[in-house]
């Protein structure tokens, strides 16, 4: 009962499917002029201006052919490992995330309008292929998006971090002593850093003694107080005795009472009396001493 | 497996030579005490070097041994806990109150025998 | 979020504790984690296991790699069928015990970790879920 098959009036229920791999083979048609259409606009719209036209050119490629990919698998996972790493890339140039935005939606454009230019003639079909590919293409946009704001944050982080590293020197000034300075807030994030660090420290330089000055720190309250005495105590774990110094006694009294435990802290008023204990610990004699006794 | 004890003059000396289970934890410390008795120890060295990692029951047990040790006239000191051992230690609220520490063999020994001395 | 890697360790005796814990170490590495976090890991495994061997006697820790807000993180889920905890705030304050110990386990874990969650039903067991980021 076979006869020629009419013209459907109505699509089949599974077509976004279908829809979508339409389009696919249609953006892999016209790969190179939308790809240069894109890329004439991106530089019409100064994105990107820190990079060369070839560079934007070899990324656009990339950024295209990953984009028809998801249109084409509905998996986004390849495209987010190539915005990481094309994040990875440009950020250190300067460049800024509404430019990223700001290339990504205007490929959605482009490629919006092939479409509207494609299926002109058949308004309703036009209406369902933007239907299919919409969701598509802003969740592709979402993807690149996030993905480089996150590299982002993660690209400042370090660079906080190298910066914490340097503010905070474990100094050794003597055999088996080290001295750590710490200038600056002491919140919880820095006191853990600055802890490993120390360990670490005495470790490598077989340190008997470590002085702390906290002098450089403007507000010693109870959450600074307990990472000293975390630290302190992590120090004696290892052997080697702390001495904390620039605690003035009005913050002492002001611990004790809010209930800080400060008898684990060996506190003495400066930092030259506070080596001076260091050295008397190691063993050192001061020399007006022996010559007094 | 159980831990090695050497005698080094009026020391003991039990190094760790890898990660242990409770059960294992438990039978150095009764070896110890029994060792530390028979030898009449004026000092014991604890050497936790390999240890990555020393909980509250490992904490516990030295805690316990040292008190012990105590009672039996022979100071004991705690060597070799690993920086990120003493980051989590004191994280996880274990400070080994009481018992001593130094950082390797061989300041361990110094410190007794300066405690002796 | 499905997790992407697992590791599962029955638990019954104390050699199971340093086999569970020696597994978090293991991926806690693999996944970059500082060779501090991977101490605190390997640390909080240690405390949750021995929980089930000193109040259960059997259960499992499973260790997984999970991703969550773009982050990475390492989830550690301690499960016993043991006789639960009555009270689980009471049991979380530093210093409770009921097996003879410090009872510095749970509240300890919670320290070394990022997220903990713990349910408990009396008669049915305990579930502890805990997860450190990397930051």
């Amino acid at each position: 009962m076979s006869s020629k098959p009419k013209p459907l009036p109505q699509p089949p229920p599974e077509s976004t499917a279908a829809l979508l791999r339409e389009l696919v083979a249609h953006l892999r048609e016209n790969r190179i002029q939308l790809r240069e259409e894109w890329v004439r606009r991106i530089t019409e719209s100064k994105l990107l201006t820190a990079m060369t036209r070839e560079e934007i050119f070899a990324e656009a490629t990339s950024v295209y052919d990953n984009y028809v990919e998801v249109l084409e698998t509905g998996s986004v996972e390849a495209l987010q490992t190539y915005a990481r790493n094309l994040s990875e890339r440009i950020i250190p140039r300067g460049v800024e995330t509404h430019e990223v935005v700001g290339i990504v939606l205007l490929l959605r454009d482009v490629l919006a309008r092939s479409l509207f230019r494609k299926y002109q003639g058949d308004f309703e079909l036009l209406n369902r292929v933007l239907d299919a590919y919409e969701p598509a293409a802003n969740r592709i946009a979402n993807t690149v998006a996030v993905s480089f704001v996150e590299e982002r944050e993660r690209t400042i982080r370090l660079q906080q971090e190298a910066i914490r590293e340097l503010s905070t020197p474990v100094l050794q000034v003597r055999e088996r002593m080290l001295i750590l300075p710490i200038i600056g807030v002491l919140d919880s994030q820095r006191a853990r850093q600055l802890t490993e660090q120390l360990l670490r420290g005495i470790r490598a330089n077989r340190a008997k003694v470590v002085v702390i000055d906290i002098t450089g720190v403007p507000s010693v309250d109870s959450t600074a107080a307990n990472h000293l005495v975390q630290t302190v105590e992590a120090s004696r774990l290892m052997g080697a005795r702390v001495i904390v110094t620039g605690l003035s006694s009005e913050v002492a009294q002001t611990l004790v009472t809010i209930g800080v435990e400060l008898g684990k802290i060996n506190a003495v008023g400066d930092l030259q009396s506070g080596m001076e204990e260091a050295e008397r610990l190691l063993g050192y004699r001061v020399i007006l001493e022996e010559s007094a006794a | 497996m159980r831990v090695p004890i050497l005698k080094q003059g009026e020391y003991l000396i039990a190094s760790i030579q890898s990660a242990l289970t409770d059960q294992e934890l438990s039978q150095l410390k009764d070896d110890l005490l029994d060792h530390a008795g028979r030898t009449r120890a004026r000092g014991v060295v604890v050497d936790v070097t390999v240890l990555d990692v020393m909980d509250s029951f490992a904490a516990r047990t030295l805690r316990s041994l040292a008190h012990m040790l105590d009672l039996l006239g022979a100071a004991t000191v705690v060597v070799g806990i690993q920086p990120e051992v003493a980051f989590a230690m004191v994280q996880l609220g274990l400070t080994l109150e009481g018992v001593s520490t130094a950082l390797d063999l061989e300041e361990g020994l110094a410190f007794l025998q300066a405690k002796a001395a | 979020m499905a997790p992407r890697f697992e590791a599962r360790i029955r638990i019954r005796s104390d050699a199971d504790i340093v086999a569970a814990r020696r597994q978090g170490r293991a991926l806690a590495e693999q996944m970059g984690f500082s060779s501090t976090d991977v101490t605190v890991i390997a640390t909080a495994i240690s405390e949750v296991a021995r929980n089930i061997v000193q109040y259960a006697r059997e259960g499992e820790v499973v260790v997984s790699a999970t991703r969550e807000d773009g982050r990475d993180g390492l989830t550690i889920v301690a499960r016993d069928q043991g006789p639960g905890i009555a009270d689980v705030v009471k049991a979380m304050q530093p210093g409770y015990s009921t097996a003879n110990s410090l009872g510095l386990g749970l509240p300890g874990a919670r320290r070394l970790m990022d997220d903990f969650e713990i349910s408990s039903r009396v008669g049915e067991g305990t579930t502890v879920t805990m997860t450190k980021w990397q930051r």
